[in-house]
């Protein structure tokens, strides 16, 4: 892994960021399309460039038990995953964040079975957002490893104490390339100070960890969960502006907004989406119509008063997403109702939109669509989902 | 018989490690538990598995554990114990163990995956299994290694099924079919004979694995001061043979001339209350079968 500006794909670049974070044990289990940030580190390993202990476990639940086990003896930890790896970790999430782990994980968002499908969409991470995990959404690869270190800093801050799940798009970021700007190893040991938990097994003063709370205790623990991951958007803040005082870049806060100002109508969006909404927003700016973009780089905890705060004024709110929750309506777009809603009089219209699942393609009409869609008829009445080019005939 | 040994002569520990839990009365696992702790010392990481340990030791803010203690998911106990070993490994920490504690469902059931992985991977941990031949914290449900004709709450004797109906799972084999450092059986009522298995275990240089019989008066429907009695009944009517897998070669601890009458074993616990002279008949022989096998296997040498 050399430093300086190097032609990256998003897993590739998470991997450097992983790796400059020294972790002192990783525990992998191989999942498409995660595999090549993982061979990255088991490279750099056999390598001796990257020391650590680095197991190869027999299943993702595995990976992140392990995790576990490090980690109440103080050893900072990394993993990563994707799609039914995730699912298979399911118990382990919840786990991890009862127990304050401050692990941090990579998802490389993919569709879930059945019908089987490696390629990219957010149902794997969206499913998992009630499992007391910050979770962050990366935009490009320089953002993947950027936020990878941050993801340290905001997880092992002794305010917050809870894992990290940085979710990467498959395929359209894990699998793609860009020249990303490599730290230093000496710049990242600046950035990311060692990890030393408050609390931690102690051969002269031994613990009881990861134990049970009855009916009498167990709301003190969720309390003292809940006000944890509170802080972390305050943390990613803090994190980002260290970041940027050091290596001269910032990653912004809990959103990415471009075009807000005079805007009528903003579009929502998670990762790579983002570019392609922003794109397509500054086509039609061009055109004159006022439109904006609004990336949700946080989706835990949920930065509720930052959108309430960039969103207030705007007419309508569309929120596309690459995920449905069956049933019902998007997930981001239920999210996003839920904050805006105490406005008032104010609240914008919000409409949910769907598309790019299993991997197909949003093209840039499409998005265009949306954008003319939401200026022309505002937010819906109800909680119906647009589909966004589903390939099918809509009866 | 050898000369009898007392375990203060054996030089263990002498504080308890393990005080304040809420077992049941008799319960043999806890006392698996505590031996195994007194031989290994202070200087330990212990995973648990969610299960009769965990639940009886762990409830906040009664800690029953005096050294450093915690729960695993359940199928999750080898896992949890190799982030801990590579975490020793990372810090460079010197004489200290990593041991599990995992019933025979959370071991041969639903934690066999991550078991495996351990041991192929040779982390140097030590994995106790505690058989009490049932989920017992659930209320005594079957698992792979109920005994067949055993009931239980899901295997019950009924007017068409006769209790559990599939052998005990040969785990040990399983477990020595990896080719790990070390692996024994054991049973609570010889508690010598275990203490000394464990001693070994902590210098294997791997994985170790004993399997330790430990009755539960609660799920075996016996009398709460039976775990003991019971725990060397199972050894000396030759249902469960005391054994060594090391340096790659199995080893009997124990071939006795003549094996105690079963129905003594039978009798004296609920779940085998409807065993008549032909379901003791058939144990015998299938005793008999894993014997012969036993015995030309280690005596040909392989």
């Amino acid at each position: 892994m050399k430093a300086g500006i190097q032609f990256l794909s998003g897993n590739d670049a998470a991997a450097a960021g992983a790796a400059l974070a020294r972790p002192q044990v990783i525990a992998v289990y191989p999942i498409t399309p995660q595999t090549t940030l993982v061979e990255r580190l088991a490279q750099w390993h056999a390598d001796g460039e990257l020391e650590c202990e680095f197991l190869n476990v027999e299943s993702e639940h595995s990976a992140l038990s392990a995790c576990m086990g490090a980690c109440a003896l103080g050893a900072r930890t990394f993993t990563a995953t994707s799609s039914q790896g995730l699912l298979y970790m399911c118990e382990c999430l919840h786990y991890a964040s009862g127990g304050r782990f401050p692990i941090v994980m990579v998802n490389a968002n993919r569709a879930l079975a059945l019908p089987w499908n490696i390629y990219g969409d957010q149902r794997d991470s969206l499913s998992q957002l009630e499992c007391g995990w910050i979770q962050l959404y990366a935009g490009d690869a320089q953002e993947a490893l950027d936020l990878v270190l941050q993801s340290y800093r905001i997880a092992e801050d002794p305010r917050v104490v809870t894992p990290v799940m940085l979710n990467v798009d498959g395929f359209s970021l894990t699998h793609t390339y860009e020249a990303v700007a490599v730290p230093e190893e000496a710049e990242a040991d600046a950035y990311l100070p060692r990890f030393s938990p408050a609390f931690r097994m102690d051969l002269e003063a031994p613990l009881s960890l990861g134990f049970s709370a009855g009916p009498r205790d167990n709301t003190a623990f969720k309390i003292a969960q809940m006000k944890g991951i509170a802080e972390a958007e305050g943390a990613l803040e803090e994190a980002d502006a260290e970041f940027a005082r050091l290596f001269g870049r910032a990653r912004g806060g809990a959103l990415a907004t471009w075009g807000l100002e005079g805007a009528e109508a903003v579009l929502v969006s998670l990762g790579t989406l983002g570019g392609q909404v922003r794109a397509a927003a500054e086509a039609l700016r061009a055109e004159g119509l006022r439109v904006g973009s609004l990336r949700l780089r946080m989706l835990r905890p949920f930065p509720a008063e930052s959108l309430r705060k960039a969103l207030a004024g705007v007419r309508t709110v569309g929120v596309l997403e690459r995920n449905v929750s069956t049933g019902f309506e998007g997930t981001v777009c239920s999210q996003v109702r839920a904050a805006l809603h105490p406005l008032g009089q104010g609240t914008p219209g919000v409409a949910g939109f769907t598309g790019g699942l299993g991997g197909r393609d949003l093209a840039p009409k499409d998005i265009e669509g949306i954008f003319r869609r939401l200026l022309l008829h505002g937010g819906s009445s109800d909680n119906a989902v647009h589909w966004v080019d589903p390939g099918v005939e809509l009866a | 018989m050898p000369e009898p040994e007392f375990i203060p002569q054996l030089g263990f520990l002498p504080e308890e490690p393990f005080v304040g839990h809420k077992a049941c009365a008799g319960c043999g696992g806890t006392v698996a538990l505590r031996l195994a702790l007194k031989v290994l010392g202070p200087r330990v990481f212990v995973g648990v598995p969610a299960g009769c340990m965990s639940a009886v030791g762990f409830l906040y803010p009664q800690m029953a554990f005096g050294v450093n203690a915690m729960i695993s998911t359940f199928p999750g106990t080898a896992s949890l114990l190799s982030g801990m070993a590579a975490a020793v490994r990372a810090f460079g920490l010197k004489d200290v163990h990593v041991v599990g504690f995992a019933g025979d469902g959370g071991t041969a059931d639903i934690g066999l995956q991550a078991l495996s992985g351990a041991i192929d991977r040779g982390d140097r941990i030590i994995y106790i299994c505690y058989d009490n031949e049932a989920y017992m914290n659930t209320g005594v449900q079957k698992s792979s290694l109920t005994p067949v004709g055993a009931g239980t709450t899901t295997s019950p004797v009924g007017r068409s099924l006769r209790g559990s109906s599939g052998p005990k799972k040969d785990l040990f084999e399983v477990i020595a079919a990896h080719g790990l450092a070390y692996a024994a059986t054991a049973s609570v009522g010889y508690p010598q004979d275990y203490m000394k298995k464990v001693l070994k275990a902590a210098s294997a240089e791997g994985t170790s694995y004993i399997q330790v019989l430990a009755p539960c008066p609660t799920g075996w429907g016996s009398a709460s001061d039976s775990a003991g009695e019971l725990g060397r009944l199972a050894v000396d009517t030759g249902l469960w043979p005391l054994r060594e897998f090391e340096g790659g070669r199995h080893r009997l601890n124990r071939e006795p001339e003549k094996f105690a009458p079963l129905k003594s074993y039978f009798e004296a616990q609920g779940r085998f209350r409807h065993f008549r002279a032909e379901a003791i008949a058939a144990a015998e022989i299938e005793r008999d079968a894993k014997w012969a096998r036993l015995r030309s296997r280690i005596h040909s040498g392989v």
